[in-house]
């Protein structure tokens, strides 16, 4: 099923690790043989058309969807079907959805201890002082005793992104953080997400930001049909791409 | 101000037309005309004294309360014997103040009463209940056992243990494990589909023959299993609406913090599910406590046979001994449902707020 048996390889540099990955929904060829290494602190922006695998690509990574072919080595630790191993590179990665899901029976301060306090076994107090700062950080400090169903979306993004990074994640992963934000609400998201990138985070972000992804990214991935099309370093990837179907999404999205 | 404000909605809603006019004055004309007769009978007119029948058949136009206040302590102990029943008074005592405390939403330490309730006060009640020869307690046969305590008994650990069962049963009906999941909806299906009569009546008679007869369950007991395996399977498809209507990003943001399954559901989705079917549990357990007066067909002296027996006392032979007993009886059984009715409809008041 997978090309490594070792399973545990903390020799491996890189963060990410995706060699000859397919994935099939029933008969539908998801992803076609991808192959992708992220570096550590590496910041790489995934795009491309709707239903080209993007979001796939990146929930495979915390196995929110299995990959039948191919190997995907996160942090060290092959991707299995043994759920232990899943659970800790969970532990490891955060990940930030387009429709927030928070936990509405929660208030914001206990969305972000939950985790810290039941998986990491952080003490309750040390978990809300992790929190407070965390929260502060995102500047929704104020919300903390807020229940999320009475936070704007934008507001509830960022309490998201504080939740994700309560567990002092290695990887951060961001599924189209913006794309159900109103207009006016999505620039405190992106910025509180640029301030991250800028402390050296690794982190895959899906978006169709483009000017977010010109000034944070340091390769783009360009995705069609399940494939990956292009990758390149911004400036050339937005101002030189290579192919034509590169050349199309952008004129598409740039108009 | 207030008048013409009463004024004004009782024209909206109740003479809007001719038609509603008509409906209003007769359904205020009847009231008028059987309510009075009925305060009357019960409170007036009813017999309140009398250690035997023959008051009430001499007054007949009223209740005869004579009756139940006579057969009071048979109608809450049943045949327990005279000189044990401050055990049974104790049990209840405890067990009222205990479910005080875990029902009253701002009662200090909530914690220490559950794990009180739920752990150490099922032992001593079986110990003061049962009694024991070590410490001198009397053994009292569940064959004596009767009345309200029966009753109140039989809901409770119905509805104790009907719930976590039903929850395991609906995770198990969602299981990716195929074993898991046949077996619960296997049981879900075989329970619902059967008249929980033939479920007592299975349990009294064939819960026997399939354990040794040492173990065979004492007789009290089959009908507390009958209960509860009949309210678990109606709870599990309540609980499973619960969880299907939690969206997929619930679930995926709780695995995606690295909770395991038993830790994902306890804190996150079934706190959430259980919230939303709380009309439809408490729903269950008001059916629950009215299914407990069958379990006289297995031959259990609860309320409703114990009235039933009292109403056959030869002693009180009378034309108003029936309707008043039965009334009585649904008196009963109407304040325990409508209070577990009013205390759901609080709770979700309280869950509602902040929430929204």
């Amino acid at each position: 099923m997978s090309g490594s048996s070792a399973g545990v390889d903390p020799g491996d540099a890189a963060a990410i690790r995706f060699s000859n990955v397919h994935k099939w929904y029933g008969s539908f060829h998801v992803l076609r043989n991808i192959n992708l290494t992220v570096e550590r602190g590496e910041r790489i922006v995934v795009c491309g058309p709707s239903g080209s695998g993007k979001s796939t690509l990146i929930r495979c990574i915390n196995r929110l969807e299995e990959h039948q072919r191919g190997s995907i080595v996160v942090d060290g630790v092959e991707l299995t079907d043994n759920i232990k191993r899943i659970d800790e590179v969970r532990r490891e990665v955060g990940m930030v959805f387009q429709s927030f899901n928070l936990f509405p029976h929660l208030t914001i301060l206990e969305n972000c201890t939950l985790a810290p306090v039941w998986v990491r076994k952080m003490p309750k107090r040390d978990a809300e002082e992790l929190a407070t700062k965390l929260l502060a950080r995102v500047k929704i400090l104020d919300q903390a005793h807020k229940y999320p169903g009475q936070l704007s979306g934008g507001q509830q993004q960022r309490a998201a992104i504080a939740r994700a990074l309560c567990m002092t994640p290695k990887i951060m992963l961001f599924d189209e953080p913006t794309s159900s934000l109103d207009p006016e609400m999505v620039k405190e998201v992106l910025d509180t997400v640029t301030a991250l990138a800028q402390e050296g985070m690794t982190m895959i972000v899906v978006t169709h930001e483009m000017g977010f992804a010109r000034q944070v990214a340091d390769r783009v991935v360009f995705m069609d049909i399940g494939e990956i099309v292009e990758v390149n370093a911004p400036i050339p990837f937005f101002d030189h791409p290579q192919h034509e179907r590169t050349k199309l999404f952008l004129s598409q999205i740039l108009r | 101000m207030l008048s013409s404000g009463a004024l004004a909605w009782a024209r909206a809603n109740l003479f809007s037309s001719i038609g509603s006019t008509f409906v209003t004055v007769g359904c205020v004309a009847l009231a008028a005309y059987l309510l009075p007769q009925l305060v009357a009978w019960a409170t007036t007119r009813a017999n309140w004294s009398g250690t035997d029948g023959a008051v009430c058949r001499q007054h007949q136009d009223g209740a005869c309360w004579a009756f139940v206040i006579a057969k009071w302590d048979y109608l809450r102990f049943g045949s327990y014997p005279l000189a044990e029943r401050w055990r049974v008074d104790a049990v209840e005592a405890i067990g009222a103040l205990l479910i005080v405390w875990l029902l009253w939403t701002n009662a200090p330490r909530r914690t220490w009463g559950a794990l009180l309730f739920f752990v150490a006060y099922p032992i001593l009640a079986l110990v003061l209940l049962r009694g024991s020869s070590l410490l001198g307690l009397p053994i009292v046969d569940t064959l004596l056992w009767g009345g309200i305590f029966v009753s109140l008994l039989t809901a409770v650990v119905g509805i104790v243990f009907s719930l976590p069962l039903g929850v395991l049963l609906a995770l198990g009906r969602r299981s990716s494990l195929p074993v898991v999941r046949a077996a619960s909806v296997a049981f879900i299906e075989f329970v619902r589909g059967v008249p929980f009569i033939t479920i007592l009546f299975m349990a009294n008679n064939l819960l026997p023959l399939f354990v040794p007869e040492a173990w065979a369950p004492d007789r009290l007991l089959r009908p507390l299993a009958g209960i509860i395996i009949f309210s678990a399977a109606y709870m599990a498809e309540e609980v499973r609406g619960g969880l299907q209507s939690l969206t997929r990003g619930q679930y995926e943001a709780a695995v995606a913090l690295g909770l395991n399954y038993p830790r994902m559901m306890a804190l996150v989705i079934l706190p959430q599910a259980l919230t939303l079917v709380i009309p439809g549990i408490v729903n269950n357990f008001i059916g629950l406590f009215m299914d407990t007066t069958l379990i006289s067909v297995v031959g259990v002296t609860d309320f409703l046979e114990a009235m039933n027996n009292a109403i056959k006392d030869p002693v009180w032979a009378g034309p108003t001994i029936m309707v008043t007993g039965y009334v009585f009886a649904g008196i009963f059984y109407f304040v325990f449902c409508y209070g577990m009715a009013r205390y759901s409809a609080h709770v979700e008041r309280i869950l509602a707020k902040g929430r929204k």
